[in-house]
């Protein structure tokens, strides 16, 4: 855990509601420190998705503040918007490749967009398509591509940018378990690195593959947090 | 994400390019089409307008109506004497008899050209100035009480007026096209960013600026536009050259000054490329609005 303890990310009292029905997510307030490695877990429309889609700046909350980075993002100009997205890994429950693109341009995607030189960009991105076993593939356009070879492209896609924060939702939700937990160590070197990492999961198989991560439990919109891990993170026990 | 027209610039592939259409080319070879078309027409009657101007202004016809014909010789000689030694009047001669005849002949007839008919004598004066007009009026006065000055510009200037209409209509036509093109454009650049709504959402999510995703319509918007703008303006142009040579060939006078020059080929050249740097002003400001509107 090479970061210190900063926040990195801040919810408080955030509520979420989509058009005018009852609220999808309720008084949510926690803290997530730098470096930190999270399971976010729930039953199926507990409000994962659209806790994460907060997080990434997808979406604003409907009440209460949410900070990143130390900034209230509610209130970000929409000029700053793309400079807090490229510090935000992002695996999409949905993948989102596009799907005229070959699996090597989706990967590169965001270098491009960060207008990293060409020349400065073949070598992460076949370190990356190596990274998830899909070398061979690079070519290949993602409807071509079976869901796991698709998910594994898009976690490629969501760390090549060595973000500050990934958030991952579902990102083992298509492969075997063998695959899962490559992957699973994929994200956990990464964490290693520095990155706080958020995966979202239903696969509690996977929840005790990463010794240090934290839980965090989502019911009907609200956050459980039994053990008060969040609120009050314990000192870093790497 | 830079500005590249290499073809296989990697950002030049971010749009799906399957889902283009050919649409936009072309309507644009159809407006430019029509617009360089308004526009040669609006520059050859500019043209037109000046020689016309410059043939007249200076040209008067004297009209001596005297029964007798003795009286009316006499008057027009020395009217033409007095005009020749006056200062601004370039030319003066009266017209050939014979030749006022041929003129007359169409409205009198075969037979109708009677000796005691009487007929005026016509004086052409070229003069320099209104100084000279108005000693022409005044020597024409005195000599030849009922002499009749006419300025060829007065008798002209519904032609004249007419021209002016038609230069006026060009340069409105020339207008309506750009703003239809502009209109055309936005409608092109919002239903471009409906049907590239997901890859738009994904940009912005990986971090892309508005300004990167209005770069790609601006980009495509530019070519397509160049592209029909340059085939319809070469059509449009090929077809003036083709009437032009048309009128060189009638011989005509008035005709003749429809000729457009060096300038106003090059004035039309420049159509294309205006239009479609408007096209792709256009498309940033609708691609750039649009987007503001999303997170
Ligand atoms: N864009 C939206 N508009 C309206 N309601 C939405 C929208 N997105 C999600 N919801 C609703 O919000 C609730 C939470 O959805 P969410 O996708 O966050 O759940 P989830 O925990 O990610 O579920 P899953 O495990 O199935 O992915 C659901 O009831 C869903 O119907
Ligand atoms: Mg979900």
């Amino acid at each position: 855990m090479a970061s210190g303890m900063a926040n990195i990310v801040q919810f408080e009292n955030v509520g979420l509601r989509y058009g005018t029905g009852t609220e999808t997510l309720s008084d949510l307030s926690f803290t997530l420190t730098s470096g930190s490695f999270y399971f976010l877990t729930g039953a199926s429309g507990a409000g994962k998705t659209s806790l994460l889609r907060l997080l990434y700046l997808a979406q604003r909350p409907s009440r209460g503040v949410v900070r990143l980075f130390g900034e209230d993002a509610g209130v970000l100009p929409r000029a700053r918007l793309p400079g807090f997205r490229r510090r935000i890994g992002v695996v999409f429950q949905d993948f989102r490749l596009l799907p005229h693109l070959s699996a090597y341009d989706n990967i590169a995607l965001p270098l491009r967009v960060a207008g990293i030189p060409e020349s400065d960009i073949e070598a992460p991105v076949r370190e990356m398509l190596a990274w998830v076993g899909l070398t061979d593939r690079g070519k290949a356009k993602p409807p071509t591509l079976s869901g796991g070879e698709q998910q594994r492209i898009a976690i490629a896609r969501a760390v090549i940018g060595r973000p500050e924060i990934l958030v991952a939702d579902e990102p083992t939700g298509n492969v075997d378990p063998d695959m899962a937990e490559r992957l699973l160590h994929l994200f956990d070197s990464l964490n290693r690195l520095g990155t706080t990492v958020v995966v979202a999961t239903h696969d509690f198989h996977l929840l005790n593959r990463i010794p240090n991560a934290r839980m965090m439990r989502l019911e009907k919109g609200r956050l459980h947090d039994p053990t008060g891990a969040l609120r009050h993170p314990p000192a870093s026990p790497a | 994400m830079k500005l590249s027209l290499n073809p296989n610039a990697p950002d030049r592939r971010l749009l799906d390019e399957g889902r283009r259409t050919r649409a936009m080319t072309w309507i644009m070879s159809v407006m430019l089409f029509l617009t360089v078309l308004s526009g040669g027409l609006g520059l050859g009657m500019l043209a037109a307008t000046a020689q016309l101007d410059r043939q007249l202004s200076g040209r008067l016809t004297v009209q001596i109506v005297e029964p007798d014909a003795a009286v009316r010789d006499r008057q027009a000689r020395e009217l033409v004497a007095a005009l020749r030694s006056t200062a601004g009047v370039v030319r003066a001669a009266e017209v050939d008899r014979a030749r006022l005849a041929e003129l007359l002949k169409p409205w009198l007839g075969d037979t109708g050209l009677d000796p005691d008919l009487p007929m005026p004598a016509m004086i052409d004066v070229d003069v320099r100035g209104d100084a000279a007009v108005r000693a022409t009026e005044e020597a024409a006065r005195r000599i030849a009480p009922s002499a009749r000055v006419d300025r060829h510009a007065q008798w002209l200037s519904p032609v004249r007026s007419f021209m002016a209409t038609l230069t006026w209509l060009a340069g409105g036509l020339v207008l309506l096209m750009a703003s239809a093109t502009a209109a055309v454009v936005l409608l092109a650049a919002r239903a471009g960013l409906d049907t590239h709504r997901d890859t738009i959402e994904v940009l912005h999510m990986l971090g892309s600026t508005d300004l990167q995703v209005a770069r790609l319509f601006q980009r495509r918007i530019a070519i397509d536009t160049l592209l029909g703008g340059a085939i319809g303006a070469a059509l449009a142009l090929g077809l003036i050259w083709l009437l032009q040579s048309r009128f060189d060939a009638l011989g005509s006078e008035l005709m003749s000054g429809v000729a457009l020059q060096q300038r106003d080929w090059f004035l039309l050249l420049l159509l294309p490329l205006s239009f479609a740097l408007l096209a792709t002003f256009a498309a940033r400001v609708a691609v750039l609005r649009a987007l503001a509107k999303t997170l």
